[in-house]
C-alpha cells in the first residue's frame, strides 16, 4: 500500500500506455466469477426456500413436524448459513476479485485456481448445510456448519483470497483508492476470524461461557465487519462511478475505514450475558463509537450523490447501491441504539435482534451485491442481460420485501418488550401477539423469494445467451466454407 | 517513501484489538474458571451433568432449540426483605417494635405475624433500611435477618431466583445461551417443571400441555409402534384426540429421553457469591423449624418489582 494521500482513481480513465484492455481483464475474471455469482444466486433461492419453511412454522407449528431434518431449528440454521456463506460471502468474494482486477487494470491472477477455490467453497457450504440438516450443527450461531465442512470452506477461501492478494500486488495502476483499503482488508480478515472461531470452538474448545464470547465475537466480525468491508468497498467504487462524480472525500472514507476496523469488531455481546460486566460494557462502547464511521460513510456518499435520490432515476444499478447505503446507515443507528438503551432490558431477546440482522445482511449487503453483479456479469460475458426489465422488478420486489420483512419485526420487538416488562402479561400471550407481525414478514419473505427467482433467471439467461451466441458464431464459422463452395458451384 | 507495510500492520493491529479483547483476554478470566462454592452451604457448584443429560445437550444442539429459547435470566437489581425468624421469649417489646416498623398495619396483623415463624416483616427494602430494621427487631429480643432477593421481570415470571452467571455453564459444550425468546427462558426449567412425563408429552404435542402453544411438535423424537403383548410402561399417556389408533402406542426414542434429562438438569438456582440470593434452606434459623421450605420466600413467591 502507498501512503493514504493518494487520490481516488476509481473514475479516472485508464492510462493509454497500459496494454491490458478492459475486455482482457474481464475475460480473465469470466470463469471464476461465473462460478461464484451463479452459485451465489442458486444459494439465495435455496436459502429462501428454507426460510419460507421456517416462517410457515410460526403460523402452523405442526407443519412438517414429522421430519427431523425439517424441524425449525435446523431449517432456520440452514437458511442463515445459505444466506451468509452461500450468498453473501461468495458474491462478496466475486465482487472483490473483479474490483481488484479492475481498479488495478490487471488481469486476475491464476483464474483456474480461483475457480477451484470457488468450487471447493461451494462443496464446503453444500456439505455444511446438509450437515446442519442431519443434525451436525455446531450449536454456535453463524458458525453452525460442522467442522468437516469448515475445512473445505476455509481452503476454498484461501485459494480465492490468495490470488486476490496477488492480483492486488500485480496492479498496474499503483494509486490506491478508498475501495482498495476496504476490499484488501476484507481478504485478510475472514481467515483470521474463521480460523480463530473454528480452532477455539470446535478443535480445542475453550471452557464454559468463553465459548459464547468467542462465538459472539466471530458473529459480529463476520456480519458487521467483514460484510461492511466488502459492501462499503463496493459502494465507494460504484456510487462515484455510476453517478459520474468524484468521491466527495477520500479522507472521510479512510476515516470511516479506521472507525470500522477499530470499533466495529467489539460489538455483539448483549447486556444480559452471564459474563463479567466489562465485556458487555466494552461491547456497547465499541458499537456506539462505530457510529462515527457510519455517519462518515453516509455523509461522504450522500455528498457524492448530491444528497438526492433523483440520481438513481433511470439508472438500472444505482437504486441497489443507494438503498444499500440507506440500510447500512439505518442498521448502524439501530445497532447503537440497541446497545445503548438495552441496559437491563431485553429488547435484544425480541424480534428486534433478527430484524436488525436481516436489515444489515439483506438490506445493505445483499442489495449492494445485486447491483454489482448485475453490473459485472454482462461485462464478463459480453452479452446484454436477457431481461433488463426484470432487474427493475427485482429491485422493487427486494426493496418492498426488505421493508415488509424488517419493519414489522422491529415494531414487534418494541411491542414485545413493552409487554414483557409488565409481568402480569402471560408470556405465551405476548408471543401470540407478535404473530400478526410475523405474518406480514412472511409476505416480505415471499416477495424476496420471487425477486431471487428473477435474479437467478436473469443470471441463467445471461449464461445461456452467451453460449448460444458462441454456438451460433461457431456454426457460422464452420458453415462459412460450405456456403462459399455452394455459391461457387451455382 | 513507501508506507504500505506500516499502514498494513497498523490496520491489522486495529482489527486484532477486538481479538485480544474478546478472544484472548477472556481465556485468562472466564477461560480458567473453576468450580465454586455455594453460599453459605459451601457445596461445590456446578457439578457436571449426568451422562444422559449430556447426550440430551447434543439433541438440544442438533435441533437448534437455542434459536427460540434463551438460558440467560436477567436481574435488574436486588432488594432486601426483613424476615423474623424467632419471636424470643418476651413478645411485648417486639410488638412495639413491629408497630413502629409497620405503622400501616393493625395490631392483630402484627400478632398474627409472630405466630408460625419465619415470616416476612417487610419486603423490597434497600439494604441499609433492612439492616436498620433488623437491628431494631434484634434489640427487642427477637431474631431477624436480612434476605437478599434479586428482582427483575424475568424473576417475576418465575424463570429463576437469581441471574445466570458464568459458572452455570462451566461444563457444557457447546454453550448455547440463546439470543432470542420465542419461547420462555430455560435456565431453570428443571426446577420449574420437574415432571419428565410433562416434558415428554409437551415435546410430542406441545398443545396437549400448553394451550395455544406456538412450539412446533417434535414427533420425530417418538416412535409409533404396535402394542405386541402389553402396553409399554414408557408409552406416552395422551389425551384421546392425540392418541394413536387402538392397538398402537407412542413410545419415546432415546433422543427424547436424553433431551428431557437435559432439560431437567437445567437448574441454575444455587446461591453463589457472585449472584447472592437467600433461599429457605440456606437461612440457618429456618432449617430447624417445621416450616415448609420456601414458605417465606421462594421462586414461586417472588416479591413485586421494586
Amino acid at each position: 500500500m502507498t501512503s493514504p494521500s493518494t487520490q481516488p482513481a476509481a473514475s479516472a480513465p485508464v492510462p493509454a500506455n497500459l496494454a491490458t484492455t478492459v475486455s482482457e481483464i474481464d475475460f480473465s475474471c469470466r470463469l471464476p466469477l461465473l462460478v461464484l455469482f451463479i452459485s451465489a444466486a442458486k444459494w439465495l433461492v435455496i436459502g429462501w426456500v428454507f426460510e419460507l419453511i421456517a416462517s410457515i412454522k410460526f403460523h402452523s407449528p405442526a407443519f412438517l413436524a414429522d421430519y427431523s431434518w425439517l424441524t425449525y431449528g435446523r431449517v432456520h440454521a440452514a437458511f442463515a448459513n445459505s444466506l451468509t456463506y452461500g450468498f453473501c460471502i461468495q458474491a462478496g468474494l466475486g465482487v472483490v476479485l473483479w474490483l481488484l482486477a479492475q481498479l488495478g487494470s490487471t488481469k486476475l491472477a491464476q483464474r483456474w485456481l480461483v475457480t477451484v477455490g470457488a468450487i471447493l467453497w461451494n462443496l464446503g457450504v453444500t456439505v455444511g448445510v446438509i450437515g446442519i440438516l442431519i443434525g451436525d450443527s455446531t450449536g454456535f450461531v453463524d458458525l453452525e456448519m460442522p467442522g468437516y465442512s469448515a475445512v473445505l470452506v476455509f481452503i476454498g477461501y484461501l485459494l480465492i483470497a490468495l490470488w486476490g492478494v496477488v492480483t492486488f500486488h500485480q496492479r498496474r495502476r499503483r494509486r490506491l483508492c478508498a475501495a482498495h483499503w476496504f476490499l484488501f482488508t476484507a481478504l485478510f480478515w475472514f481467515p483470521w476470524i474463521y480460523s480463530s472461531a473454528n480452532l477455539l470452538l470446535l478443535v480445542f474448545p475453550v471452557r464454559g461461557v468463553a465459548q459464547a464470547v468467542v462465538a459472539w465475537w466471530f458473529s459480529d466480525n463476520l456480519l458487521v465487519v467483514w460484510l461492511a468491508l466488502v459492501g462499503l468497498g463496493a459502494l465507494f467504487y460504484f456510487i462515484p462511478k455510476l453517478t459520474g462524480r468524484e468521491l466527495h472525500s477520500h479522507y472521510l472514507a479512510l476515516f470511516a475505514y479506521w472507525m470500522l476496523i477499530l470499533f466495529a469488531g467489539w460489538g455483539g455481546i448483549p447486556n444480559s450475558a452471564p459474563l463479567p460486566a466489562w465485556m458487555p460494557a466494552l461491547s456497547t462502547i465499541g458499537t456506539v463509537l462505530f457510529l462515527l464511521g457510519v455517519v462518515a460513510v453516509a455523509l461522504n456518499l450522500c455528498e457524492t450523490t448530491g444528497c438526492s435520490l433523483s440520481v438513481a432515476r433511470g439508472n438500472t444499478f444505482l437504486p441497489f447501491f443507494i438503498s444499500g447505503l440507506l440500510a447500512f446507515a439505518l442498521a448502524g443507528f439501530l445497532r447503537a441504539g440497541l446497545a445503548l438503551f438495552d441496559v437491563n432490558q431485553s429488547l435484544h431477546f425480541t424480534w428486534f435482534g433478527p430484524a436488525l440482522k436481516e436489515l444489515n445482511l439483506y438490506g445493505f449487503f445483499a442489495m449492494a451485491m445485486f447491483g454489482a453483479i448485475y453490473f459485472i456479469m454482462p461485462r464478463l460475458l459480453g452479452v446484454a442481460l436477457p431481461w433488463p426489465k426484470l432487474v427493475r422488478a427485482h429491485f422493487w420486489l427486494s426493496a418492498a420485501g426488505v421493508v415488509l420483512l424488517v419493519l414489522p419485526l422491529l415494531l414487534s420487538g418494541f411491542v414485545e418488550e413493552l409487554k414483557l416488562e409488565n409481568t402480569n402479561q402471560p408470556f405465551l400471550a405476548v408471543m401470540r401477539s407478535t404473530l400478526p407481525f410475523l405474518r406480514v414478514s412472511t409476505m416480505g419473505d415471499l416477495l424476496l423469494l420471487i425477486g431471487h427467482v428473477l435474479f437467478l433467471a436473469n443470471m441463467t439467461g445471461l449464461v445461456v445467451g452467451f453460449y448460444r451466441a458462441r454456438a451460433q458464431a461457431t456454426y457460422v464459422d464452420l458453415t462459412a466454407d460450405l456456403f462459399k463452395t455452394a455459391g461457387a458451384r451455382s | 517513501m513507501n508506507f504500505g507495510p506500516l499502514i498494513f500492520l497498523a490496520a491489522f493491529f486495529g482489527l486484532t484489538c477486538s481479538w485480544f479483547g474478546f478472544v484472548l483476554t477472556p481465556q485468562f478470566q472466564i477461560g480458567r474458571l473453576e468450580q465454586t462454592n455455594t453460599v453459605p452451604s459451601g457445596t461445590l457448584y456446578p457439578v457436571n451433568r449426568p451422562g444422559l443429560a449430556r447426550q440430551g445437550l447434543g439433541i438440544y444442539r442438533a435441533n437448534g432449540c437455542a434459536y427460540c429459547h434463551s438460558q440467560q435470566v436477567v436481574q435488574t437489581g436486588t432488594v432486601c426483605d426483613v424476615v423474623l425468624t424467632d419471636a424470643g421469649t418476651n413478645q411485648e417489646p417486639l410488638l412495639v417494635a413491629l408497630r413502629k416498623l409497620r405503622p400501616s398495619l393493625s395490631e392483630a396483623e402484627d400478632k398474627d405475624l409472630i405466630t408460625g415463624l419465619p415470616k416476612t416483616v417487610r419486603q423490597g427494602l434497600a439494604k441499609d433500611e433492612a439492616q436498620a430494621m433488623v437491628k431494631t427487631l434484634i434489640a427487642s429480643g427477637a431474631k431477624a435477618s436480612v434476605w437478599i432477593v434479586p428482582v427483575g421481570p424475568d424473576l417475576s415470571r418465575g424463570w429463576g431466583i437469581r441471574r445466570t452467571v458464568a459458572e452455570d455453564f462451566l461444563f457444557d459444550y457447546p454453550v448455547m445461551l440463546g439470543s432470542q425468546r420465542v419461547g420462555p427462558d430455560l435456565a431453570n426449567v428443571g426446577v420449574r417443571l420437574a415432571d419428565p412425563n410433562w416434558h415428554l408429552s409437551h415435546l410430542y404435542a406441545p398443545r396437549s400441555q400448553v394451550k395455544d402453544s406456538t412450539m412446533p411438535p417434535y414427533r420425530f423424537l417418538f416412535e409409533k409402534r404396535r402394542i405386541e403383548h402389553a402396553r409399554s410402561p414408557d408409552a406416552l399417556l395422551l389425551p384421546s384426540e392425540l392418541a394413536p389408533e387402538p392397538g398402537y402406542e407412542i413410545v419415546t426414542k432415546e433422543e427424547a429421553t436424553a433431551l428431557v434429562a437435559y432439560l431437567l438438569s437445567l437448574r441454575a438456582n444455587e446461591p453463589l457469591f457472585s449472584a447472592p440470593v437467600s433461599v429457605a434452606s440456606a437461612a440457618p434459623a429456618t432449617t430447624d423449624t417445621n416450616a415448609a421450605p420456601g414458605a417465606v420466600n421462594s421462586a414461586t413467591n417472588a416479591p413485586p418489582v421494586k
